[in-house]
This record gives C-alpha cells, sequence and structure tokens, in this order.
C-alpha cells in the first residue's frame, strides 16, 4: 500500500508545508487543495467568524480581569489562539463530540455553554460546568492529553455504532510528548476510528519551548500512525476551518483519523498563576503580535469592501455585553451546601459515602444553625 | 445447576452479559482470537462478533482511556488487564479519569467500566505476573472493588459488576481459575446477592476469619485443621473491598471478640490494616484481642521459588489464630 492509496483526496502528510489561506497582511493566498473547503464562505460568514473571535478574545481578557480582582482562583487565557480554536470548532457538526483541555474556552462558548458554565471551574463552585451530553463538549481535561484516549474511544463507538458523526481531540504541544496522545494514535490509527486530533501548537509548555517536546514539527508524527499529518497556519481562521473540515470529512466518511497541527502562539501566560517574564522577551511577543489572528482578517474583510468601522463597533458591543454577562455569572455563582461534597461519588448508593456524610452532618450540627444553614439538603 | 470451574464461570457470565445488553463489549489483549491467555473470554468473539469483544493493542492506558471515551458514548467496556502487574500503565486513567468523572461531571456522565484483574500468587510465575495490587483501587474514591473466590460467585458477581453503573474493579483470583463448583446458571440475577455483601463461608464462634479471593479456600481448610484442635473460626468471604460490609464483620466479631485479616498483599497500607482499624473503631468493647493481620510480606514479589514464604499459607493462618486466642504462637514472648 502506499501512502496515497490510504487518502482519496490524495492528501498527504505534508508537514513541510504550513497551509495558509489568509496571511499575516490579509491577503488572501490561494490553494488549490484547501480552497474547494472553504469555496462556501464569503464575507458575511467570514464577519460571522470575526465576531466569534472578538467576543472570546473579550470573554479571555474578563476571565483574567475577574482573576486579578480575587473572583476566581485561575484563568488559563487563551489569547493569540482564538482562530485556532474558533476555526476549528466551527468546522463541527452539533453531532460531533468535543473533547477538550482547560484552555478551550472558545470550543465551550461555540458549542452554547451558558456565562455561569464557563466560570464554574475557575471559581471552585464546581469541577465542571455543563452536561456534556447537552453541548457534546466533555468535561474540560487537566490531565495533559488523557482526553485524546476519550476522543478515541469516543469515535470508536461511533463506527460501531454505524454514526458518521466525528470526535475531535484538542490539547497542546507538549501533550504530544504524553503516552495517552500516542496511545490515542494507535488506537485511532488501528481501528480507523473517526477522530481528529488538533494540536495547537503555541510553542510553549508552560516554560518549555516545543523544542524540547519535538525536535521536528509535530505534524510529522502522525506519518509513524499511518494518518494524515496537516500543518497549518493556527492564527489563519479560514484555512483551519478548512483542514478541520477536510479531517472531518476524512473521518466521516470512514477514512479514520488526521492529526493537525494548529501552529499558533500563546498570548499571555500559561494561567494566570505564570510568569512568561521568566522564559520568553518581549521580542517574541512583538513578532507574534503582528501575526495577530483577528487583525488579518478584518484586514481581509476591508479588502473585501465590507464596513470594517461598523462591524468593529457592533461587535466590540456584543463582545462587552457577553464580558458583562460573564461577570455577572461569576459574581452570581453561590457556594455549594457543605454536604454536597459527597454527592455523585457513586452513581449507585454507597454504604461507605454514606456512613461518611452521615458523620459529618453530626458533626457539622455541632455548629447548629449557622453550619446548618449552609449544608442544604445536598442532592 | 452446572459443575463448572471458576474460569468458565466467568466465561458464561460474560457471555449472559453480552447476550442481554448489547452496549456491553469487552476489550483486552489477546481476549478474541486467542480467547484470552487464561482463555476467560474463549468462543465470545466467535459467538458476539469483533466489534464486540474486541482484542487490543498493547497498551494498558489505551485499553482504559478509550473505555472511558465508550462510557461517554455510553457503552458499558469490559476491559480485561492481562496480568495484575501489567496494570500500572493504566493507572493514571483508572485513578484520574475512571474514579473521578461521575463525581466531575456532576453525575452527568456515568462511567460502567469494568476491569478485570487475575491476581496473586501461587502459581510458579515469573516477575509481575503474581502481584495483588487491591489496596491501591479500594482507596481511590469513585471505584467499586470486588473479588471473587468461587465459580458461583464468580459467575453472579461478574455479571453484577458489569450491570453496575458505578467502575468495578474486578479482581480474579488466578490460581483458583481451575477450581470446580456448582454454579445455577438459569438464577436471576434481580434475587442474587448483591456483590457488595460479604458472605459467611465456615460459620464458628471463637475467632473471625477474614480473606478474600483464593485465600477463602486456605481459610476454609484452616477452619477445618482448627476444628480439629478445638477452635472454632467463623470465615468470612469478603467479596468487596470498597465499600467493606461492617455489618457482616460486626456481627461475627461482636460473637467471637477476636480477628484475624488474611491476604496476599503486603501489610502496609493494605485493605487489613483498613479493616483492622474500621472494626476496632466500630467494635472495641467486644474485642478480646488486638486484631492481626496475616499477610504477604512487605516486599516486591519474589521469585517463584521463594513464594511460598510469601503466601500465607494455612499454618500461617493458624498461627495469627493462635496470638488472638493468646496460645504459643511464633511471636509468643516477643512485642509484636
Amino acid at each position: 500500500m502506499t501512502l496515497s492509496d490510504r487518502d482519496a483526496t490524495g492528501l498527504l502528510t505534508r508537514p513541510e508545508s504550513f497551509v495558509q489561506l489568509v496571511d499575516e497582511t490579509g491577503t488572501r493566498r490561494h490553494d488549490a487543495e484547501f480552497d474547494p473547503w472553504v469555496a462556501d464562505v464569503d464575507a458575511a460568514a467570514l464577519g460571522r467568524l470575526y465576531r466569534d473571535m472578538v467576543i472570546v478574545r473579550r470573554l479571555d481578557a474578563e476571565g483574567v480581569a475577574l482573576q486579578r480582582q480575587g473572583e476566581l482562583g485561575l484563568w488559563p487565557p487563551l489569547a493569540g489562539q482564538e482562530a485556532a480554536q474558533i476555526g476549528s470548532v466551527r468546522a463541527l457538526r452539533d453531532d460531533d463530540f468535543a473533547f477538550t483541555s482547560y484552555r478551550e474556552l472558545a470550543v465551550a462558548w461555540a458549542r452554547g455553554v451558558a456565562a455561569e458554565g464557563l466560570v464554574t471551574t475557575w471559581r471552585g463552585t464546581a469541577s465542571s460546568g455543563w452536561d456534556p451530553a447537552a453541548h457534546r463538549v466533555a468535561v474540560p481535561q487537566i490531565i495533559i492529553g488523557a482526553q485524546a484516549l476519550h476522543a478515541t474511544g469516543y469515535a470508536m463507538g461511533l463506527r460501531w455504532d454505524h454514526s458518521d458523526a466525528a470526535a475531535i481531540a484538542y490539547f497542546g504541544d507538549g501533550a504530544t510528548s504524553e503516552g495517552d496522545v500516542n496511545e490515542a494514535f494507535v488506537f485511532a490509527s488501528s481501528f480507523e476510528a473517526p477522530v481528529v486530533f488538533f494540536c495547537q501548537n503555541n510553542q510553549w509548555a508552560i516554560s518549555e519551548p516545543v523544542g524540547l517536546q519535538s525536535k521536528q514539527e509535530l505534524a510529522r508524527r502522525a506519518d509513524g500512525f499511518a494518518m494524515p499529518g496537516i500543518r497549518v497556519d493556527g492564527n489563519d481562521v479560514l484555512a483551519v476551518l478548512a483542514v478541520t473540515r477536510m479531517a472531518l470529512e476524512r473521518a466521516r466518511r470512514g477514512d479514520g483519523p488526521s492529526l493537525i497541527e494548529a501552529v499558533t502562539y500563546r498570548m499571555g501566560p500559561h494561567t494566570t498563576a505564570d510568569d512568561p517574564s521568566r522564559y520568553r522577551d518581549d521580542a517574541e511577543l512583538a513578532a507574534w503580535r503582528e501575526r495577530d489572528p483577528i487583525a488579518r482578517l478584518l484586514a481581509l474583510l476591508e479588502g473585501l469592501g465590507v464596513d470594517v468601522a461598523g462591524l468593529e463597533r457592533e461587535t466590540a458591543e456584543a463582545a462587552d455585553r457577553a464580558a458583562a454577562e460573564l461577570r455577572a455569572a461569576c459574581l452570581g455563582l453561590v457556594d455549594p451546601p457543605a454536604l454536597s461534597v459527597f454527592d455523585h461519588v457513586y452513581a449507585e448508593p454507597n454504604s461507605h459515602v454514606a456512613r461518611q456524610r452521615e458523620h459529618y452532618e453530626r458533626y457539622l450540627a455541632l455548629f447548629g444553625d449557622e453550619a446548618s444553614d449552609q449544608n442544604g439538603a445536598g442532592r | 445447576m452446572t459443575t463448572l470451574t471458576l474460569g468458565k464461570a466467568l466465561n458464561r457470565g460474560l457471555r449472559n452479559a453480552l447476550a442481554a445488553d448489547d452496549r456491553v463489549v469487552l476489550m483486552g489483549e489477546d481476549i478474541g482470537t486467542l480467547g484470552g491467555v487464561f482463555r476467560i473470554t474463549d468462543g465470545l468473539q466467535a459467538e458476539f462478533g469483533r466489534e464486540r469483544v474486541v482484542d487490543s493493542p498493547l497498551s494498558e492506558a489505551g485499553l482504559i482511556g478509550t473505555a472511558v471515551g465508550l462510557a461517554y458514548r455510553g457503552f458499558r467496556p469490559v476491559v480485561e488487564i492481562q496480568f495484575d502487574g501489567f496494570i500500572y500503565p493504566g493507572f493514571d486513567q483508572i485513578v484520574a479519569q475512571v474514579a473521578k468523572l461521575h463525581y466531575r461531571s456532576r453525575g452527568a456522565v456515568k462511567v460502567p467500566i469494568t476491569i478485570r484483574v487475575p491476581f496473586g500468587g501461587g502459581i510458579g510465575a515469573a516477575e509481575h505476573h503474581s502481584e495483588s495490587p487491591e489496596a491501591y483501587f479500594a482507596h481511590t474514591a469513585g471505584l467499586r472493588v470486588v473479588v471473587c473466590s468461587n465459580p458461583a460467585d464468580a459467575h453472579v458477581m461478574i455479571q453484577q459488576a458489569i450491570a453496575s453503573d458505578d467502575p468495578v474493579l474486578f479482581f480474579e483470583p488466578k490460581r483458583r481459575y481451575h477450581v470446580k463448583g456448582e454454579v445455577d446458571e438459569a438464577a436471576s440475577l434481580a434475587d442474587a446477592k448483591p456483590m457488595g455483601i460479604a458472605t459467611v463461608v465456615a460459620p464458628g464462634d471463637d475467632v473471625t476469619l477474614v480473606t478474600y479471593g483464593a485465600l477463602v479456600q486456605t481459610a476454609k481448610d484452616a477452619a477445618v485443621a482448627a476444628a480439629e484442635d478445638g477452635v472454632s473460626l467463623e470465615v468470612i468471604d469478603l467479596r468487596s473491598l470498597a465499600p467493606v460490609d461492617y455489618p457482616t464483620l460486626e456481627a461475627s466479631l461482636r460473637r467471637t471478640g477476636r480477628l484475624v485479616i488474611a491476604h496476599e498483599a503486603g501489610q502496609q497500607g493494605g485493605v487489613g490494616a483498613e479493616i483492622a482499624a474500621s472494626l476496632t473503631e466500630r467494635c472495641f468493647d467486644y474485642l478480646e484481642h488486638a486484631p492481626v493481620r496475616v499477610t504477604g510480606h512487605d516486599i516486591p514479589y519474589p521469585p517463584a521459588k521463594l513464594e511460598q514464604h510469601h503466601l500465607p499459607d494455612l499454618d500461617r493462618i493458624l498461627d495469627g489464630v493462635d496470638r488472638v486466642l493468646g496460645r504459643a504462637n511464633s511471636l509468643s514472648g516477643v512485642e509484636a
């Protein structure tokens, strides 16, 4: 079997290339292979992608502000990665299922998670903010790369169910060193699972540069697992949309997994607890600022004759409204009742947890009404 | 009633589970074409197909992690870990994902995964093939841990584990796979004793002897030997290590006042330590002697020719019985 036999599109692993449809100046670059995947994306659709990116950038800034003001315990900023996240999530169908890390604010938001759900984890009121089945987005994953296996298992199930939906696994460049990610590649390849591995190579795993994870382009890893590896400009929302659509279609067709390496940059710290000035310099940041995903899309829209001043104004207002909603939802979250700490450890009644709960309830009762006010009924 | 080996009883139980619910899938290394290295899944792939009984790549993290994804999709995966000592590459997925997902999702995601683990020593095996890692999992909130000891229980408990909406670590005493017993294959699961309830396998009055897995038979043999010596042992097969059925243990200990706990796993931080502590808290006024543990040593599992010096056997259990009775024993005159 030759490589080209594997894929009816004729797409080979092309890690040496770099799919880009809109360059840093906002100029449309034509690509015979990927243009057809976004032939339907007109100026209005581009305007919606712009709007998405502006809103999630604004939500992200609000999250950082809420953390700085002491309202959130932690926040993992997505700034700089808007195109990678919006371009990929907007390629999904409603019945596709996303398995994310902790940084995919844009994915959860685009899948309809309410403002409250975006902050519960970081405010510490609950370990998750939404019902995964309702939004087709799994509980965000903090163990690096573990979700790649979950996406693969889900995709194996899709295949056994004869569904043409797909799964997508989001992870970063650091995760590509984890066993779980590589084992996910093996399982997905062997079982031809309809899963897209979407790696946001944002150049840094906290303080470790991507060069510590890999001595070659991450997309080239795909070749060892007999799947296409596609390297895309992760700050080009149109290109990300195109390659993700291609990979999803490949999955739906039964041709198995793909690896996308979206080359992007984490403009902010790893989390609000991080200090990137200890490991990277301003010149690097400035160079990436020139490749900003939102600015280049706005330039493209301007070139297409769109009233960008009007678009900017309307979008900024929408973004401010979304940020205000996020803030209000955050401040409105109430601490859960004390005894709810025992809820959902098990799905079925469990004598051990029931006994500990009962004992703790008795202990709290020693403190009288003040404590019992906080107890609530729990589940 | 049918006479089956413990291994065959598991096979028939798995077959029933596959037939009863088409969301049940079996996954593991060598479980399909070969039928498993212990043949526990023999014939099941031929009957149910390659998408219900799945030969997987050699990756325990992969097996457990994809099972989590399948649970998201509404499947009921049953994963075979080939040998006890091979489970550790999957440890993170078990402890950080399987155990916690129901809690983290506030009950939105059920994780009805069964992880089958042939465990324990006594078969003269190579390294990493004779371990007893159950305490790691009993320590982990969100997991249930059960152990079968005989064909009838194996047949029922494997079906109960698979039907449970909670993740279950299902330990199988591999040196008893070939032991035969009567199994009522037609019995209804609904009427069966829940897997969380312990069984008094030999009634007695003087000492409560608690164990599980392969040592249940050893403990029963010890009870026969003790009886010849005028000592009446009540042998309890724990069956469930998490949660522990304390009411059954307490009822026995309040009568006997003396407790011996035996397991193959090492002593430090083991299941016996937890049970000794909990029963001391609950039954202190009834105790005639401090609880005694008879366990494997706190050493890496030794080479095959030394394993008889590691595994508790009938005589070591009886030595522990002598200790709780205040009779002459190996530690007489020594501060234990």
